[in-house]
Formats: structure tokens, sequence, C-alpha cells
């Protein structure tokens, strides 16, 4: 048993970076045992998944694409999160965003480009705050939990959204359940077609400028939670409702605060995915973007800067795992999904494992130094 | 600058050498999985089935989302197949784009057909002719006048199941009643047998003493509930009769199988065709099944109706209505 050591002696680093990278390396030793049995080289693996995502430029571009919604859904949760509220509904909110990217560039064609994609991008905020403000409320002024209400607001998007892409605004000249597309001046510039501005020539990747958007918005909600009286009000809110209220801080509408803005932002996943890759609805487009942004929050801790490197983490994962899966038969996706899930195990709910132990360490070896 | 034609023109002849000799065979599967014991993995059985019949490897892909199907493609390119059959319409856009990009190499699509391109075999089932048939087996076997339709998502595809189902039903018995359930919005529905199973028990209350379904793995659960309240179940796709020998009262088969084989084959043999195929009854596309499994349930008379039935959609006498097409 390793003696707790005293919180303020631990250098910050050791925290934030050596004790998660402890608990990544624990996961991947883990994930590559499971390769091993399986049948194939957890050596080879791991240096396809490295190739996959991060060895080439298009496989950069998928990475960094899969990174996106990751940031998005991922700041999403972390928001709400810091009100100690936990919004499981990024899916719903994220399939009703892109509905709203879709409408209103769909119907507003004839406006200048620059502006339908101003007014596509407020409307996935719109949308997707519109479909959070409701379990907020209901959170607030009623006491029903979020945890149920946003599950239950996933099946009624998903619900709506068929209803929509079958009976109302499906394409009719063919059978699927999707839109028209969009008019090919309204996509968002691609990766590929910036490159080529310059004069390089790159292949195909989804990845588009709505990386950029993303990368904004982590700023934003960066100086929103720790800058701003409003993130300030959230987190008392969050740490203790009682001393909130004490202080002159209204849960109720920073319940519904913070829920708003995680709709937003889980909504402008619709903007990367419907303005910048499929550029029409498809049925289930968000494809547990949400889901997984739940993961990506917990791992970086709700901070933005650990969101964004847990968001290119799970990036490579799939873009990664993608290519594993090309190269060797016997790792199916699945396979994925289970590392992702030793990931989540290692680093959110054993997080404390190792932690007393290295702190116990690094404090120790620099009172010895201090000594000598 | 010669020098590099000739290493050009060189690799091409020996591309095409290549070709020739070890044409390269590939198949794509949709987020359903290769084991989805339906529509996948009927495409899955086919290529196995190749691959046992002429020697011949062939790659295939499961997409795990969106992004995939066209990433998938792309591969499957790159490593020099041939022919890519891609399963199902989520993959339309991305066959589209791809194909565009490589006319050199062909494409099959299944349950799509409006598309535009020269390297492009697009194969679509009359599904509701064969449902048609089932729904009239359906209709002659119940004692109750209710039977039931059991779909997977709410999309035009599975609407076309039900349509013809209930044309043929009430082709026997104009009064027959026709329950219809989907069982979900996501594409959990496909494979969701314990929810398939209770919409299967909800129908039996409601008096359906046969109960067709086209919902994917789903459906396993509404064949497993067919059974255990000793009702009948009609399978879908693939022939399903084995499952439940006595309660399973035919299926109606999608020969999906035999597409993705031809496609293969026909590339090897160096008789491939592009176009848009539409396989209904008279293309033997879709049809009814019957088996050792399920002879003693079909009676020569209703053998006969349904005979008779499927000879006069061929004809053109009886006209099934698609009801996608609204």
């Amino acid at each position: 048993m390793v003696k707790a050591v005293d919180k303020t002696k631990v250098p910050w680093w050791v925290s934030n970076a050596v004790v998660p990278l402890v608990n990544l390396t624990l996961a991947f030793i883990v994930s590559g045992l499971f390769i091993f049995i399986s049948g194939e080289n957890p050596y080879q693996a791991l240096k396809l998944i490295l190739y996959g995502s991060f060895g080439y430029l298009e496989g950069i571009g998928y990475t960094l694409y899969y990174a996106t919604n990751f940031i998005f859904t991922g700041l999403a949760f972390a928001i709400a999160f810091h009100c100690r509220l936990f919004n499981i509904g990024g899916e719903g909110q994220a399939y009703i965003g892109g509905l709203g990217v879709f409408l209103f560039a769909f119907y507003f064609s004839a406006l200048p480009v620059s502006i339908v994609w101003l007014l596509a991008i407020l409307a996935s905020m719109l949308f997707g705050a519109a479909w959070a403000i409701i379990p907020g409320y209901l959170q607030a002024y009623r006491g029903s939990h979020v945890v149920i209400t946003t599950i239950m607001f996933n099946f009624i998007a998903s619900a709506l959204m068929v209803f929509l892409l079958v009976d109302v605004i499906r394409d009719r000249r063919q059978m699927g359940p999707t839109t028209e597309a969009l008019v090919k001046e309204q996509w968002l510039p691609m990766f590929k077609n910036i490159a080529a501005y310059f004069g390089y020539k790159v292949g195909y990747s989804p990845l588009n400028i709505s990386f950029l958007l993303a990368v904004l918005a982590s700023f934003g909600v960066w100086f929103l939670i720790w800058r701003t009286k409003w993130g300030y009000e959230m987190r008392a809110v969050g740490h203790n409702t009682q001393a909130a209220i004490y202080a002159g801080i209204s849960p109720k509408k920073n319940i519904i605060l913070a829920m708003v803005i995680s709709g937003a932002l889980a909504g402008m996943l619709g903007v990367n995915e419907i303005l910048g890759v499929h550029h029409k609805i498809l049925v289930n487009f968000p494809a547990g973007y949400g889901f997984t942004g739940i993961a990506v929050a917990l791992m970086g801790r709700n901070h933005p800067i650990g969101i964004f490197l847990a968001s290119l983490l799970f990036g490579m994962l799939y873009q990664g795992g993608s290519e594993v899966t090309f190269d060797m038969p016997n790792i199916t996706r699945y396979m994925f999904v289970a590392v992702q899930g030793v990931i989540i195990l290692f680093s959110g709910a054993l997080e404390n494992l190792f932690r007393p132990q290295i702190e116990y360490f690094f404090v120790n070896t620099m009172k010895q130094k201090a000594v000598t | 600058m010669k020098k590099l034609i000739g290493i050009l023109s060189l690799s091409l002849v020996l591309l095409f050498s290549l070709n020739v000799y070890a044409a390269k065979v590939a198949v794509i599967y949709d987020s359903g999985g290769k084991f989805d014991k339906s529509f996948n993995e009927s495409a899955y059985n086919a290529a196995e089935k190749f691959k046992a019949d002429t020697g011949h490897d062939y790659m295939d892909f499961e997409a795990a989302n969106n992004a995939q199907i066209e990433q998938g493609l792309r591969k499957l390119v790159d490593r020099g197949a041939n022919v890519i059959v891609a399963m199902g319409f989520a993959m339309a856009d991305a066959v589209a784009a791809v194909a565009a990009e490589s006319p050199d190499v062909n494409f099959t699509i299944v349950d799509v057909n409006w598309l535009q391109g020269d390297n492009l075999q697009q194969i679509v089932f009359k599904e509701h002719e064969g449902s048609f048939l089932v729904g009239m087996i359906a209709a002659m076997k119940s004692q109750t006048g209710t039977v039931g339709f059991v779909g997977g998502m709410d999309i035009p595809l599975i609407r076309k199941f039900h349509g013809g189902y209930e044309q043929g039903a009430k082709y026997v018995n104009p009064n027959i009643n026709v329950l219809m359930n989907m069982t979900g919005t996501t594409p959990e529905a496909w494979n969701n047998p314990t929810k398939g199973a209770e919409l299967t028990k909800a129908q039996i209350d409601k008096g359906a003493d046969v109960v067709y379904q086209a919902a994917g793995g789903t459906g396993i659960g509404v064949l497993q509930a067919a059974a255990d309240a000793g009702i009948f179940g009609i399978g879908v796709d693939a022939n399903q009769n084995y499952m439940h020998p006595g309660s399973v009262l035919t299926s109606m088969l999608k020969r999906v199988d035999v597409a993705v084989y031809n496609a293969f084959k026909t590339t090897v043999d160096g008789n491939y065709e592009t176009g848009v195929f539409t396989l209904g009854l008279a293309e033997d596309g879709v049809g009814w099944a019957l088996d050792e499994h399920n002879e003693s349930l079909i009676s020569d008379e209703m053998k006969s109706k349904v005979e008779q039935a499927k000879k006069d959609i061929i004809s053109g006498k009886i006209v099934v209505a698609d009801a996608s097409a609204q």
C-alpha cells in the first residue's frame, strides 16, 4: 500500500501526461493480447494502425475527419458535464443539427454561398440546441433525469428523421432513404481541393474545413468555461448546487444554458457530415459519433486540449482500424470496438489504478534529488 | 521520355495480362456486417461458393460507417480488383463516385437501379412479386383470417415486401386482415430478434396465425416466436425453411447469392455484362421455397394455385403494384 502523497507537490505534467500515457500504454498492451489471441502479430497491427492513420496524406485526412466529429460531440458532452449534466443525447442532437444544415442550405440556395454556409452553421447549432433544450427544461423545472430524457430523445430524433427521409424529403428518383444532393457550389472546400490550389496533389479523403471550425469551437469552449461569467456559473452549479444558489446563481437557468450550448455543439457535427462530406442527409449519418464523443470527453478530462488529443486518438483508431481489418482478415471491425472499450476502461474507469504509485514515485525521487 | 513510355506500356501490357489470367473479384458489405444471417451473409456465402467452385480467391471488406464505404471501394480498386460487388442502396453514392474515377473496374450494386455509368451492373429484385406468392400461401393457410408482417426499418424497400404480401393475401381472400409492424428506425432494427419476437407475439394476440418477416437478423426472432406459439412463420431472402421445420411455412427467396456469384463468375469467364437488371419471377430472381422441411404444410391445391398465379404474373395477367414506387 502506497501512502497518499500531498497533491500540491505532484508536478502538473505527472497527472496530466504521465498517468494518461501509462494508462494508454497498458490499454494497448491488453489490446495487443487480444490481437495475439486472434492469431495476428500485434506489432504488425500497431505498425499498420500508425501508418494507416498518420503515415500518408489520405490516411491523415481520414483521421482528422473522424477527429472533427469527435471534437464536436466531445465538446458537447464536456460542456454539459461541467454543469454535472450527463448529456448522452449527442447522437440525436447531431442528427437534428444535420437536418438544420440541409434545410437551410437546400432552401436558401439562391443566396451567396458564404451566407449559406454561415446560415447553415447557425442552423446546425439552432436545431441541435432545440433538441437539447427540452431535456434541459425537463431537468431544470421537472426534475426528469437528463440521462433518461436525452436517450429517449435520441430515439425520437431517429424516428423523426426516418419519417422525414422516407416520406417527406426523400429524393423520389431513387429508393434509398436519402435526400437530394446539395448543389456543388455549396460544398465546403475539401482538404484535397485546398492542397490542389497550392499545387499539391492529394488523393481523396473526407477532411474539409469544418476541421478548422472544430478547432475554433474548442477554443470557444475553453474561453466560455474558464474565462466568462456564464462558464463560471455553470461550473459553480456543477460543483455545488446549494453553494451556487447561496451565491445567487440560478441552477435552472444554467442547466438549460449548458444543455443548449451542448446541443448546439453536437449539432455542428452536421456541418462536417452534410455540408462537408455527404452533401445530403443519409439515414443514420451520426453513426455513433455522438456516443463515442462521451468517451472522448471523459478521456480528455473535459478540457478542450484533452478532447482534441483524445479525438485524434479515436480518429486514429477508426482510420487505422479500418486499415488493419483490410490487411488482417482475422481481425474484424468488432475487434476495434473492443480496443476502444479497453482504452475507455483503462483511462476512464481504472484511471486511478496506478496513479498513487506514479505520484508517489515522482514526488519521492524529487524529494531525494532536493536532499542530495 | 521514350524509356518512360516504354515502361508504361510494358506495365500496361503486364496489367492487362494479369487481368486476363488472375481476375480479382471483391465484395463490400454494409454496416450489417457479413454475418447478418441475411442479405450480406448470402453474398458472403456466394463468394465462398465461388471460391470453392473455381479456386479463385476474393477480397472483401466490411464498412463500419458511411465514410468507410468509399474508402473501402477505393482500396479495393487500388489492390487491383476487376469487379467489386457492393451490397445495398446505402452504397449507391460511393459506388457512383468511385466508378466514375475508375472506368476500368466494373461495379455490381444490389438493390440500386438509378445510377449512371458504363461500368455499372445494377441489380434490383421484384420483391413484391415473390411476396405476392407467399402472401397467397399465408392467406390460404390462415384459419383466423388474420395474417401478419414484421419489417425491419420502415424504408421504401421494406414497404415493397409488405405491399406485395398484402396484395397476394387479398388476392386469395379479399376480406383478410393484414397486420403490419416495423421493428424500428435505427439500423439496430435489422438486428433485434428480441423485438421481432415481441412484435410477433403482439400480432398473434391480435389473431394472426401466419407471420411473414422481412427484417434481416430480427427475423430470426420472428420465426422463433411463431414456432414457439405453434403458428406459421414465413422466411425471407434465403431459404429459411430448415430453421423450424413444420413451422416455417415457406420462404420468399431473393437470390442475392446468385447475383453475386454470377458477377464473380462472369468476370472470370470474361462475359460480364453492365446495365440495369431487374430480376423478378420470370428471371427466377425471386420465388418461394418448397423443400422437404415444408412439403407437408403445402397442400397440392395451394401449390397449384400459387404456381398458376406465378404464371399469371409472368404473363402479365396479374399485375403486382410496387409499393416503393409511390
